[in-house]
C-alpha cells in the first residue's frame, strides 16, 4: 500500500473504533443511569414507576420495623416534608440510624412502597449524604415558600406511616 | 510551640520551591550554569523543610496535642499509637501535606539518579517539580493548613474515623501517593523535554524506570484499597466502580498505557507526541483524583468536610497545570514530529491500539464519575452512574485488549507477518478455546462470561509460555542458560501480563461461583453454601483498646470434619460512638470463608443476622496485582538502566558490578526489540 492509502486506512479504522466506543459508552449510559429524586417529588408522582431510581432522605425515627425473618426491614425516608416507605431484605450498612441520612436505590412498585436494592449510609456519624442533604433543602426552601401555614410535616409523616402498619 | 515550627517549615518550604521552580528553569533558558546549579540543593532544603513539618504534626499526634485542630479532628487519647501516626494521613489536610512531603522524595530521588543526565534536563524536571510543589504548599498554606490551633483545646479528640482504624490505611494511602506524585516525574520530564525542544528518543529512556516505579506503587496502593475493602468493609467486595476507586483507577489505565508507549518511543522513535500527552495526562487523573478524593465532592468514605474556598483553589490549580501543560504541548509539538514509520501488522500497531483502548477506558471511568458531577453542577438534577455502567463497558473494551496482549509481544517491530503470527498462536488459541468450554462444565455452571473470562486468562498463560519457549529453544546450554539469555524486562513483561491472567481468574471465578447468604441465626443454628456447614456458636462481648466488640464465633465443618472457627465483630467506637463491622475471613488457594455480623436480631434469644459468603479465588485479584508490580519491578531492575547511568556516569559512583562486555550485550539485547 502506497503511504497515503496506508494513512487513509489507518484514520477510518480509528474513527470507527472511537464510534464504536462511543456508542458502547451512551449504550451503557443510558441503561444505568440511575435518577435521584426526594421523597417530595414521588409524592408528587414525579418518579417513574418500576423503574430503577435513588431516594435519599432520613431515616424517620421510630419508623424502622423489623420482620419476623429478622432480615426484612421498613423504614421511612423523610425529606420533613413527604415521607416515603422504603422496604428492604439484607443486612443494613453500620451507619444505617433513625434520624441519620440515609440514600436508597430501587423501585417504586405498584403498591406505592420503595423496594429498594441498595441502601447506603457510609461516612461519620455527622456526614450527610449529598442527596440527602439535598431533599432536606429543597424540603425546607418548598415549606418556606408556603410561608407559615399549616403544620405540613407532621401531618405528612403521619400518612404514610398508617400505610405501613397496616 | 511545636505545631509553630511546623508552619514556619511550611512557609520556609514554600519559599524553596518557589526558588527551586523559577531559577532552574529560567537558568535552562539563559544557559546560566550557576542558576541550574541550584536545583539540587534548593530540592535539598526543600525536602528538610517538609520532614520538618511532618514531624512537628507526628509530634503534636503522639503526644495528644488536641490544641491542635487536626489532631483533634482525628486522633483521640485511646487511640493506639500506629494508628496516631497513621492519622497523619487520615484527614484532608494531612494528606496534602503526605503528597508535599512524598513530591519532595521523589525530587530528592530524581536529584540523586540524574548525575548522567544533561544539566538543562536536571534543571527543567527539578524546575518543574518545584512548581507542582509551590502550588500544593500554597493550597496547605491558604485553605487547608494542618497546623491550624484549636482554642481553647479540646479536652479529647473526636478521633480517627473506624474505616481507616486499619493496617491497610496504615500504608495504602503512602503507596496510592508514591503512585500518583511518581507521574509527576514523568510529567516533568515529558515538559523539559517540551521547553528544551529536544524530542529525541533519550527522554523517553530516561523517564521509563521512573513511570515504571511510579506505576508498580500506584498498582500496589489500588490492589491493597481494594483488599482493604474487601475485608473492613464488610460487604465481601473488592471493587465497588466507587468514585475514589474510580478516581485512582483513571491514572492507572493512562499510566500503564503510557509505559507501552514509551516503549515504542524509546525502541523506534515513533509515538512521540502521544507520550508527551499520556505523560500529561497520567500527572493530570493523578491531580485531579488527589483532589477529587480529598475535597469533598465525590460522596465515599474518603471524602472530608467541604470549604467553597477549597473547591475553587483545586479548580484554579487543575486549570493552571493541564492549561499550561498543554498549551506548552500545542507550541511545541509541531516540532516533535511523528518517528518512526511502521507497517499496518507491526508491534507498533499492536502498541498503538493497546494505547487507544487504555485511553477509551479511562475516558469512560471519567465520564462515569464526573458525569453526575457535571450535570448536578449544570442543575440538570441529581443522578448516579452505577457499576452495571462500567461492567458494561468494560468487558467489550478490555476483551480486545488482552486478546492483543498475547500477540503483541511476538509481533516483529515495524512488520510483522500475520501468517507467521497465527502459525505460532494457533495452539494457544485452541488449548485456551478448548479450557474455556470444558472447565465451566467441570465447575458446574456454565455461562458465556465465564468462559470468556477463561478463555483470556488462558490465553495470556499460554501465549505467554508459547513465547518463551520459543525464544529459548532458539538458545543453547543448559536451561538456567537460556533462561539468562533472557533480558530481566523481557521477564518484566511476561510476568505482569501473566499477572493479568491471574487477575482475569480470580474476576471471574468469583463472579460466577460466589455464594453469598445473608441469614437469620439463632444460637446453634447451621447454614449450608458451597459444601460447607456453617454453625453459629453466638456471641460475646469483648473490649478493645477504643472500642467495644461483640465477637461472634462460627465453626465451619465440612463432611463432618472441623474446616475452621471464624470470630467475626461489630464494633462500638468509644469516642466517635461508630459502630463497624470486622469480618472475618478464611483465606484459601482456591477459595475464601467470609462470615460477617449483620445486626441483632431484637425480641430473639440471642440471634444475629449473617452474612455468609464463599469467595472462590477472590485471593488470586489480588495475586495478579502482585506479579503485575513484580513484573515492574523486574523491568526496572533491567541491566541496561545501569549501563547507562555507569557508562555516561565516568566518575563510577554506581555500586552496581559492571559485567564484562555490558555494551555488547546490551546493544544486543536492543537489536532484538526487547521491550
Amino acid at each position: 500500500m502506497k503511504p497515503r492509502q496506508k494513512k487513509f486506512v489507518f484514520i477510518l479504522v480509528a474513527l470507527a473504533a472511537l464510534g464504536a466506543a462511543v456508542g458502547l459508552v451512551l449504550y451503557a449510559l443510558k441503561d444505568n443511569v440511575s435518577l435521584y429524586f426526594t421523597p417530595t417529588q414521588v409524592y408528587n408522582k414525579e418518579a417513574p414507576q418500576g423503574h430503577n431510581f435513588r431516594i435519599g432522605g432520613l431515616v424517620e425515627a421510630g419508623s424502622v420495623k423489623r420482620e419476623k425473618d429478622g432480615l426484612t426491614v421498613r423504614f421511612l425516608v423523610t425529606d420533613t416534608s413527604r415521607s416515603m416507605p422504603v422496604i428492604y431484605k439484607g443486612i443494613l450498612p453500620d451507619l444505617f440510624k433513625e434520624g441519620k441520612g440515609v440514600v436508597a436505590q430501587g423501585k417504586l412498585e405498584a403498591d406505592n412502597v420503595f423496594h429498594a436494592e441498595e441502601v447506603l449510609a457510609k461516612h461519620d456519624e455527622n456526614y450527610m449524604p449529598p442527596e440527602a442533604k439535598d431533599a432536606l433543602d429543597k424540603a425546607a426552601k418548598a415549606q418556606s415558600a408556603v410561608a407559615t401555614a399549616l403544620p405540613v410535616a407532621a401531618s405528612a409523616v403521619a400518612l404514610p406511616a398508617v400505610l405501613i402498619t397496616k | 510551640m511545636i505545631p509553630e515550627i511546623g508552619n514556619f517549615a511550611l512557609i520556609v518550604a514554600l519559599l524553596l520551591a518557589l526558588i527551586q521552580g523559577v531559577l532552574p528553569i529560567f537558568g535552562a533558558a539563559r544557559g546560566n550554569a550557576v542558576l541550574m546549579s541550584l536545583a539540587r540543593p534548593v530540592a535539598a532544603g526543600q525536602f528538610v523543610f517538609i520532614s520538618i513539618a511532618i514531624g512537628c504534626l507526628v509530634y503534636s499526634f503522639l503526644n495528644n496535642d488536641f490544641s491542635v485542630l487536626y489532631v483533634a479532628e482525628h486522633s483521640n487519647s485511646q487511640l493506639p499509637m500506629h494508628y496516631r501516626v497513621a492519622a497523619l494521613w487520615g484527614g484532608h489536610e494531612g494528606s496534602l501535606l503526605l503528597w508535599a512531603f512524598i513530591l519532595t522524595i521523589w525530587t530528592i530521588a530524581v536529584a540523586t539518579f540524574s548525575k548522567h543526565l544533561p544539566q538543562e534536563m536536571v534543571a527543567r524536571v527539578i524546575g518543574v517539580m518545584g512548581l507542582i510543589s509551590v502550588g500544593f504548599l500554597l493550597f496547605m498554606l491558604l485553605t487547608s493548613n494542618p497546623f491550624d490551633r484549636l482554642l481553647p483545646a479540646a479536652m479529647d479528640g473526636r478521633d480517627l474515623n473506624p474505616q481507616l482504624q486499619d493496617p491497610g490505611l496504615v500504608i495504602h494511602p503512602p503507596m496510592l501517593y508514591m503512585g500518583y506524585v511518581g507521574f509527576s516525574v514523568a510529567f516533568s520530564f515529558a515538559l523539559s523535554a517540551l521547553l528544551g525542544g529536544q524530542m529525541d528518543a533519550t527522554w523517553a529512556r530516561w523517564s521509563r524506570p521512573w513511570t515504571t516505579v511510579a506505576w508498580v506503587f500506584l498498582t500496589l496502593g489500588i490492589a491493597l484499597g481494594s483488599g482493604w475493602a474487601y475485608y473492613a468493609l464488610g460487604w465481601g467486595g473488592w471493587w465497588f466502580w466507587d468514585p475514589v476507586e474510580n478516581a485512582s483507577f483513571m491514572p492507572w489505565l493512562v499510566g500503564t498505557a503510557l509505559i507501552h508507549s514509551l516503549a515504542v518511543t524509546e525502541k523506534r522513535g515513533a509515538f512521540k507526541s502521544w507520550t508527551v500527552l499520556l505523560a500529561i495526562a497520567a500527572f493530570s487523573l493523578s491531580l485531579l483524583g488527589t483532589f477529587l478524593v480529598r475535597s469533598g465532592v465525590l460522596t465515599s468514605v474518603h471524602a472530608f468536610a467541604t470549604d467553597p474556598r477549597r473547591g475553587i483553589f483545586i479548580l484554579i490549580f487543575l486549570v493552571v497545570v493541564i492549561g499550561s501543560s498543554l498549551l506548552l504541548f500545542a507550541w511545541r509539538a509541531p516540532k516533535i514530529g511523528l518517528g518512526g514509520k511502521f507497517n499496518i501488522v507491526s508491534r507498533e500497531t499492536m502498541l498503538l491500539s493497546n494505547n487507544v483502548m487504555l485511553s477509551v477506558a479511562a475516558a469512560s471511568v471519567f465520564l462515569g464519575t464526573l458525569y453526575p458531577l457535571f450535570m448536578d453542577a449544570l442543575g440538570m438534577g441529581k443522578l448516579s452512574v452505577g457499576p452495571p455502567y462500567f461492567n458494561a463497558v468494560f468487558v467489550p473494551l478490555m476483551t480486545p485488549l488482552v486478546m492483543m496482549m498475547g500477540l503483541g509481544p511476538i509481533a516483529r517491530w515495524k512488520q510483522a507477518s500475520l501468517p507467521d503470527m497465527w502459525v505460532r498462536v494457533r495452539w494457544a488459541l485452541a488449548s485456551s478455546m478448548t479450557i474455556a468450554v470444558l472447565l465451566p462444565l467441570v465447575m458446574g455452571k456454565w455461562t458465556p462470561m465465564i468462559a470468556l473470562g477463561i478463555l483470556l486468562a488462558f490465553w495470556v498463560f499460554t501465549t505467554t509460555l508459547l513465547d518463551l519457549r520459543k525464544r529459548l529453544s532458539n538458545r543453547e546450554g543448559s536451561l538456567g542458560q537460556r533462561l539468562k539469555s533472557q533480558s530481566r524486562s523481557y521477564y518484566g513483561m511476561q510476568f505482569a501480563h501473566f499477572g493479568i491472567g491471574i487477575f482475569i481468574i480470580g474476576v471471574t471465578m468469583v463472579k460466577g461461583y460466589e455464594t453469598e447468604r445473608d441469614v437469620r441465626m439463632d444460637v446453634n443454628d447451621t447454614v449450608q453454601a458451597g459444601g460447607y456447614e456453617f454453625r453459629f456458636d453466638g456471641v460475646r462481648q469483648q473490649s478493645g483498646p477504643n472500642y467495644m466488640a461483640s465477637q461472634g464465633r462460627v465453626t465451619v465443618t465440612k463432611n463432618g470434619e472441623l474446616v475452621t472457627q471464624l470470630y467475626p465483630e461489630k464494633r462500638n467506637y468509644n469516642a466517635s460512638g461508630m459502630p463497624m463491622t470486622e469480618a472475618a475471613i478464611a483465606s484459601g488457594f482456591l477459595r475464601d470463608l467470609y462470615v460477617s455480623l449483620g445486626e441483632p436480631i431484637p425480641d430473639s434469644n440471642g440471634a444475629w443476622a449473617v452474612r455468609i459468603y464463599i469467595k472462590p479465588f477472590v485471593d488470586w485479584i489480588w495475586v495478579g496485582c502482585v506479579f503485575m508490580a513484580l513484573g515492574g519491578m523486574l523491568a526496572i531492575s533491567d541491566r541496561r538502566y545501569r549501563i547507562h547511568a555507569k557508562k555516561s556516569n565516568k566518575a563510577g559512583i554506581s555500586s552496581e558490578p559492571v559485567h564484562e562486555g555490558g555494551g555488547v550485550k546490551e546493544s544486543k539485547l536492543a537489536a532484538e526489540g526487547k521491550i
